[in-house]
């Protein structure tokens, strides 16, 4: 179980840090998705992977560590606000700069976007 | 048990609640409350700086539980000097955006409340999980700050911010993982305890969570390859939120502070001391790097921006070197440089909006209404941050300098902290130079109107570097004592003995 815990853990943020080092607002926000699901899962290995055991205590035989369970789920709350966030301003960079780019570049016109800037902050 | 722990998070969190509700309500109405609040929040700040000014560490243990269970927070002198700093630097950036700046967006001062409540938390709190909730809850406030105002303008540097802070989050979720799978506590007091007792494979395991901590702490503290996110995004934001924010990278800075000497200290074992001989190398950098861009620099706020870099380099130099007297310097340094970059982050807008087209650039423009007052402000500005004689900059940079003890870091100390002062010194003359001297024919048309709330404040938030020079010695007595009590861990530890109060007979005594 262990083999496949860290396996799942290391795919989900291999492939969480690729997306997240893409040049796209949608991939970056994927990335970000995978790698927190890789890091609620590694919370939850801090307290020992164990089957048929309750985090409380007096029901079985021995009982596994509630803590990191109550720290994951605060984390899933955080991260998936976090995302939504993340989402509306993806959005928000696609409506501005009619591209999803993450430096709200088109590819080919750069040398025009510093022109843009300096017309936006005069007005 | 005090109550009064519990005031400083309590008091902007109603305000903002309040504030919540309040979206359609006169903006009059609006600007009274949350400036009352700030204000209420600044007089709960001052309470417990004078309760922590006896060395003696206070807790607040919610729902009565003992530590090291249940969430705590620890109130020490180092808690409650952040706590006044914030509040003092909070208050006239709140005064300075009910000028103006918080229109356009109904929630703003909603979010300026939750901002600081944010800040308030990560201060008090005596936990590593709840540091981590601390700093969500203040970034996900400093991202709708951030886009206050609009304009395409901030879209970009936004999400830059948001997605590295989101990295950062996740490497702060690691660290901490990695460090309870070793020790089975968050508590800073109780792994205080338990890491020097860590054997065996943990350790390893404990030391990467705790460098991936410090690359955590460094991404919020913009330490050198984390630091190219901050000048875009605060040279883009509206002043009263990009003065805020000065405080923000000190956040990371107080977050190293607190943990770094508590938990891996000297008494760490194999563990004393964890990565504090990668940050003086890294804060020299920093320093540098600060520099150069302001150098480079093309508007003032940009290079406001970099002066934030500079101080964090400064900053962290002499606490990389763990000793008391620089630690001390650098506390006082802190308090100084926070203020007069936030000050200088609004004289820059002021500017700005005097100049029209020209705004903040650092090109020659028609001359400018109020150039007396804007470029007397500037001045002082510019004097403390360079750290030129009589204003406080100069007092923190000296004290750094003379805690450093002869020998290889004091070379390396004492040659970038001159030089980059000295260059430091040139961007600021060459860009109020060209800024206030270099007139071209013409005159402005339609400059932005500045009114009492932004001319009082942005005055006040100048002038207070004045105050310390002229408070120097209480507050270098305070900012010494903290350097003791950060460095004598056992106090912190004994947290853990001292009984949280339980009240006795509580019906009896509310009948009568």
């Amino acid at each position: 179980m262990e083999l496949l815990f860290a396996l799942v853990i290391g795919a989900l943020t291999a492939s969480g840090v690729y997306l997240l080092l893409r040049a796209r607002t949608f991939p970056v926000v994927m990335g970000l998705t995978l790698l927190s699901y890789g890091v609620n899962l590694f919370l939850f290995a801090t307290g020992r992977l164990a089957t048929g055991q309750q985090p409380v205590i007096g029901t079985s035989a021995s009982y596994s560590d509630p803590l990191p369970q109550a720290l994951v789920l605060t984390a899933i709350v955080i991260g998936f606000a976090m995302t939504a966030f993340l989402v509306v301003l993806a959005l928000r960079n696609l409506a501005d700069n009619e591209n999803d780019h993450v430096d709200g570049q088109h590819e080919n016109t750069s040398p025009t976007s510093e022109e843009q800037e300096q017309e936006v902050t005069s007005k | 048990m005090t109550h009064w722990l519990i005031a400083p998070i309590l008091i902007p969190l109603l305000g903002g609640i309040l504030q919540v509700f309040m979206g359609y309500a006169p903006i009059g109405l609006r600007r009274t409350l949350a400036i009352a609040t700030t204000v209420l929040m600044l007089v709960s700040a001052v309470v417990l700086l004078v309760l922590a000014s006896d060395d003696s560490y206070r807790i607040y243990g919610f729902g009565n539980w003992q530590p090291p269970f249940g969430i705590v927070l620890v109130l020490d002198r180092l808690a409650a000097l952040m706590l006044v700093l914030t509040a003092i630097l909070g208050l006239f950036c709140h005064i300075y955006a009910s000028g103006g700046a918080d229109e356009g967006n109904r929630q703003f001062h909603t979010l300026f409340l939750f901002q600081l409540m944010g800040l308030n938390i990560a201060f008090l709190t005596g936990d590593l999980f709840n540091l981590f909730v601390a700093f969500e809850v203040l970034l996900i406030a400093s991202y709708g700050l951030l886009m206050h105002g609009g304009g395409t303008a901030r879209t970009v540097p936004g999400l830059h911010y948001v997605v590295l802070n989101l990295v950062g989050s996740a490497l702060f979720l690691i660290g901490v993982g990695m460090i309870y799978s070793a020790t089975g506590t968050l508590n800073m007091a109780d792994l205080a305890v338990k890491i020097p007792q860590v054997s065996g494979s943990n350790v390893n395991l404990v030391k990467a969570g705790g460098m991936m901590l410090l690359v955590v702490f460094g991404l919020k503290a913009a330490i050198l390859p984390l630091c190219f996110w901050l000048p875009k995004a605060y040279a883009k934001a509206t002043a009263p939120v990009a003065a805020l924010f000065a405080v923000m990278t000190k956040v990371g800075i107080y977050a190293i502070v607190r943990v770094f000497p508590l938990i891996f200290g000297e008494g760490a074992g194999e563990l004393a001391n964890l990565g504090m001989d990668w940050l003086f190398p890294l804060a020299l950098i920093t320093l540098s790097m600060g520099v150069i861009g302001a150098l480079g620099a093309n508007n003032l706020k940009t290079l406001v921006a970099w002066q934030v870099i500079i101080s964090v380099g400064t900053l962290l130099a002499p606490i990389a070197l763990g000793s008391v007297a620089g630690l001390s310097a650098a506390l006082f340094y802190l308090v100084s440089t926070t203020w007069t970059v936030a000050a200088l982050f609004l004289v820059s807008e002021l500017v700005a909006s005097q100049r029209g087209l020209a705004a903040d650039n650092i090109v020659p423009a028609p001359k400018m209404h109020y150039r007396t007052f804007l470029s007397v402000l500037f001045l002082i500005g510019a004097v403390a941050a360079a750290g030129l004689p009589p204003l406080s900059g100069f007092f923190g940079k000296l004290l750094i300098l003379q805690s450093v003890e002869p020998g290889v870091e004091m070379a390396w100390l004492w040659g970038v902290l001159m030089v980059g002062s000295f260059i430091t010194l040139i961007a600021y003359s060459r860009a109020g130079s060209i800024v206030f001297w270099r007139n071209v024919d013409g005159y402005v048309e339609s400059p932005g109107p500045i009114n009492n709330k932004m001319a009082i404040s942005t005055g006040i938030l100048t002038c207070l570097t004045m105050v310390i020079v002229v408070l120097a010695e209480p507050l270098s007595d305070y900012t010494r004592a903290t350097a003791e009590q950060l460095y004598d861990n056992h106090g912190y530890i004994n947290i853990l003995q001292t009984p949280v109060h339980v009240p006795q007979n509580p019906i009896v005594g509310e009948i009568n």
